[in-house]
């Protein structure tokens, strides 16, 4: 049938153009959850103006502004500050007690994107004291998203959710003191950024580059077919101290993973999980 | 027999296999769920996904509310789960739910699709993707218009189409935009599609 080839052909200029853009620019998307990478793709056809995915291969391989456009289409995510105000409230209320009991506190925020997650957590840490012996690692393949979030700007109009967000994620304070708003933005205080250290890191194809006492991971995984799921986390095993904490997102979870036995269940609704002792 | 091969979509009684039954609604499908769920054979060769436009922030009831009046085990859909015969899964509030190679489940937040997320369009462009002609898409009462670009794709890629009558629906935009996009979709009542149901094919019982 003429559209089952169609269907057919596509995923084959799909596993291509991977292919040529690992070998390229060695960005490994290959193990990439293929149906969404697909819309994405699709979208970008739009935008670049090509009619199949193997013209679009032709373009990345001989511009290289070409590929910087279209990795903005394969990686970026959109997040909130304290999404999921759940999750930060578990943070402040079961893990923030045992981060206090270290005397230098290291956290690594695994595919920040532009970095609300990254602001989240620091807040979360002033509010309870513990910033000031706090390292924030925040990674991610992409630069330009890097960039953005070591401004740590964001809308204007995005700050009355922010806000409801932290004031149901315990907040202690008004996230207002953070911030300064001017031109429709807000900007956040740099003095923030001085526990914060941005750096490019592939879950895919680099290794380990610290030890933490606290991963927060979270709506990357769900991007990753299920091989690269357990690589990931067996680099969030190796970095994590003796009784670490992971936190994942709301529909991830260590349980079918080859890192099942390496974690036990912390705070299971909020995908809270703490790395099991060694034997 | 003889001529060609028979168009699937066109003949509800062929006896076709489908891979996967997809399903799509919004407000007012639960009531048409309640008849079609029901109704699927115990043993169905088929894999089934059923989409529903929920409030985000509440967990989903839907799976205490079918498991027990299915004939097939009924559960929420989880990332990078195997799509396997029998089974009906329920897209989680919140995160869109797509079709994967394997094939398998696979979840994102993505930004809404018309305002939606998840989003049927999603799911029904993904599976169309995965499963060609071998899919039956079913879209039911909603109101909005979500639904009909995936139909669309369904129908393109062979599979067959079946949208719930307008008139029993409680919400018609969504079937109407439907079959405003894919005239050839087959609007049936849910008592109708339960038939088209109730007669897929099984493997036997041990």
């Amino acid at each position: 049938m003429p559209t089952q080839n169609k269907a057919h052909i596509e995923d084959i200029e799909q596993r291509l153009l991977l292919d040529a853009i690992y070998h390229r620019f060695h960005y490994d998307f290959r193990e990439y959850a293929q149906a969404s990478l697909k819309r994405r793709l699709r979208a970008a056809l739009t935008e670049f103006g090509c009619k199949t995915l193997s013209q679009l291969q032709d373009r990345v391989l001989h511009d290289p502004s070409v590929f910087t456009g279209l990795l903005q289409y394969l990686t970026v995510q959109v997040s909130d500050m304290f999404r999921d105000p759940s999750y930060f409230l578990a943070l402040r209320n079961e893990v923030v007690p045992i981060l206090r009991t270290y005397p230098s506190i290291k956290v690594w925020v695994a595919g920040c994107s532009t970095g609300e997650e990254v602001y989240s957590l620091a807040i979360l840490l002033l509010e309870e004291g513990l910033l000031d012996r706090t390292l924030i690692y925040a990674t991610d393949i992409n630069p330009h998203a890097l960039r953005a979030a070591e401004q740590g700007v964001f809308d204007l109009d995005r700050a009355a959710a922010f806000t409801a967000n932290h004031a149901q994620a315990g907040g202690r304070s008004s996230l207002s003191d953070y911030y300064t708003a001017r031109y429709g933005r807000v900007v956040f205080d740099k003095k923030l950024r001085e526990h914060m250290v941005f750096s490019d890191h592939s879950l895919s194809t680099d290794s380990v580059f610290a030890e933490v006492h606290l991963v927060s991971c979270r709506n990357v995984l769900i991007y990753f077919e299920r091989d690269l799921q357990n690589r990931a986390l067996g680099l969030f095993h190796e970095a994590l101290v003796h009784r670490g904490f992971l936190g994942l997102g709301s529909r991830e979870s260590v349980r079918f993973s080859a890192q099942a036995d390496g974690f036990d269940d912390f705070v299971l609704p909020d995908r809270i999980y703490r790395k099991k002792a060694d034997l | 027999m003889n001529g060609g091969a028979p168009d699937p979509r066109a003949d509800p009684q062929d006896e076709v296999q489908w891979d996967a039954i997809v399903i799509g609604g919004s407000s007012g499908a639960i009531d048409a769920l309640n008849v079609l769920l029901p109704a699927l054979p115990a043993g169905l060769r088929a894999g089934v996904i059923v989409l529903l436009h929920l409030p985000c922030d509440r967990r989903s009831r839907l799976v205490e509310i079918f498991g027990y009046r299915c004939a097939l085990p009924v559960q929420e859909a989880e990332d990078q789960q195997p799509i396997l015969p029998g089974h009906v899964y329920f897209g989680p509030p919140g995160y869109h739910l797509l079709v994967d190679r394997g094939p398998r489940l696979a979840l994102s937040i993505d930004p809404p699709v018309l305002f939606s997320r998840p989003s049927i369009d999603v799911l029904f462009q993904s599976a169309a993707d995965g499963y060609g002609d071998r899919l039956l898409g079913v879209l039911l009462s909603g109101a909005n218009e979500d639904g009909a670009e995936g139909l669309a794709a369904i129908y393109a890629a062979g599979g067959r189409t079946l949208v719930q009558a307008p008139d029993t629906a409680a919400m018609r935009t969504m079937p109407d935009a439907a079959l405003a996009r894919v005239p050839t979709a087959q609007p049936l009542t849910p008592d109708e599609i339960a038939a088209v149901f109730a007669q897929l094919p099984t493997e036997p019982l041990p």
